[in-house]
């Protein structure tokens, strides 16, 4: 093929100085947009907000196709279930009997509990639940993590306030607009979320690697301490995520670095919650004061 | 029984609406940035970015068609819903799209491997810049790995995005 039509103008005035004005429009809005990215290094979600408009507009349809495929995606999992169903039927009676003792020993539990709680006066009222929301749609095509919700700053979504579902985190709102909002994802290269194994103290900093799986690393010197099959839950130091909330469990020991899944998958859950940050929640601040601006920066709630 | 080709048969003297001419192109690139409102939350790197795919199909099909600003407004459309900081694209896209006309400016003949050729540079240099920014802005350690078979399978996709874009031109300029 010979080249196609040229945007040489040839002698025409005109022409040319049209070409060289698209030329500099082109420079110049091409340096805007390094200033913008420079800006956004030091301030995330500084210019998050023209974000507003598309996230509002395409909310609906998200919402909506989001309703459609949430049956489609457990499909697999309808199957599976059908497969083997007798055995497991019988497998499944056989759990439920010996729960129900446990089930009873843990009410019994915690009847004590609350008799305990009210004769040291201590008063423990869940504030920590803020609402219920839908992940919509996600950052697919880029290197970043992020997750759209369905519910945002009317509904008094805050960033910095954790994520989670009921099999574990989810991860933090990043940034929000009227009525979504983007959950920076604990997967994410950039969310850094302090842990401690379930079974003894041992705190570690979970890291996202952005492939889905985490990186854990021990805060205590010397041998790694971890091993495959460990559970990680949140060890509630730094005050955005409430203690005790699982995270992942360990896959892989590598050296220094011990490798995680995470135990909630954004994409199979059907509902998340969204909670006050931990610190709020405990410390319960003044109302009239204004609220502490929860970090912009995931390395400061990591760092103890 | 007529055939529905019939009632499009191009008419001597008779244009296409501006709308149509201009429009068309813009809003399937829009169209292209729009794919990650899908209700899909992945957990890596996975859809190919539709927006440069569809505005590299039309820049190298139609060079005529638009000055290197389009990277402009169309970048600043996509990152508004890509996930990647603001500006990322708009300056990536234009540089890129000035780079495509610098190529062009000294190529002498081309056919299609080439303008595959071009368009596999080009969502490289954009991909690995959009990794870049999205190191510096809060991405913390983004390894490059993570981004390669997406890379990979965005330059396998691009002849059959072309031949899409192609064929709507066909439709576009028809009268």
């Amino acid at each position: 093929m010979a080249r196609p039509p040229s945007r040489r103008p040839g002698h025409n005035r005109k022409a040319q100085y049209s070409l060289f004005a698209s030329y500099v429009v082109a420079i110049t809005g091409a340096a805007i947009g390094l200033l913008l990215v420079i800006v956004a290094i030091f301030d995330p979600a500084g210019f998050a907000g023209i974000r507003a408009v598309t996230a509002e507009v395409t909310r609906p349809v998200s919402a909506g196709l989001k309703n459609m495929v949430s049956g489609v995606s457990s499909v697999d999992e309808v199957l599976a279930a059908y497969w083997r169903a007798g055995s497991q039927n019988v497998a499944l009676r056989r759990q439920v009997e010996a729960d129900r003792n446990r089930i009873i020993e843990a009410k019994a539990v915690a009847q004590e509990n609350a008799r305990l709680k009210k004769l040291l006066k201590l008063v423990d009222e869940d504030a920590s639940q803020l609402l219920t929301a839908r992940l919509i749609s996600s950052s697919s095509s880029s290197a970043r993590r992020f997750a759209r919700l369905n519910a945002g700053r009317w509904q008094g979504v805050l960033p910095g306030m954790p994520v989670r579902a009921t099999e574990g985190l989810i991860g933090r709102v990043h940034s929000t607009t009227p009525n979504t909002s983007d959950v920076l994802l604990l997967t994410d290269t950039g969310s850094i979320v302090p842990v401690r194994r379930a079974s003894d103290n041992i705190p570690a900093i979970s890291t996202g690697a952005g492939d889905g799986s985490l990186e854990i690393r021990a805060l205590s010197a010397g041998r790694n301490p971890f091993k495959p099959g460990d559970l990680l839950v949140t060890s509630g130091i730094g005050g955005i995520y409430q203690p005790n909330i699982p995270v992942a469990v360990i896959v892989r020991v590598q050296g220094e670095i011990a490798w995680g899944f995470p135990l909630a998958n954004p994409s199979r859950v059907d509902a998340v919650v969204v909670e006050r940050a931990y610190e709020q929640v405990v410390t319960r601040p003044d109302p009239a004061a204004p609220a502490p601006t929860q970090g912009d920066e995931p390395g400061n709630a990591a760092t103890p | 029984m007529i055939d529905r080709h019939l009632y499009h048969v191009p008419r001597l003297g008779r244009n296409p609406s501006r709308f149509r001419l201009a429009g068309i192109p813009v809003i399937t690139v829009m169209l292209g940035s729009t794919v990650t409102a899908l209700p899909l939350i992945a957990q890596s790197p996975v859809m190919p970015p539709f927006g440069l795919l569809i505005l590299l199909s039309w820049r190298l099909l139609r060079p005529e068609l638009w000055r290197a600003w389009i990277g402009l407004p169309l970048g600043l459309f996509d990152d508004m819903l890509s996930g990647q900081p603001i500006g990322s694209a708009m300056f990536l896209w234009t540089v890129m799209l000035m780079g495509v006309d610098a190529i062009e400016h000294r190529m002498i003949w081309r056919s299609y491997r080439q303008d595959w050729l071009i368009a596999g540079f080009a969502t490289i240099f954009c991909m690995a810049g959009g990794l870049f920014f999205a190191r510096i802005t809060g991405g913390g350690d983004v390894r490059f790995l993570l981004v390669a078979p997406q890379m990979f399978w965005t330059i396998l996709l691009f002849p059959f995005i072309v031949r899409q874009c192609a064929r709507i031109d066909r439709w576009r300029v028809m009268a």
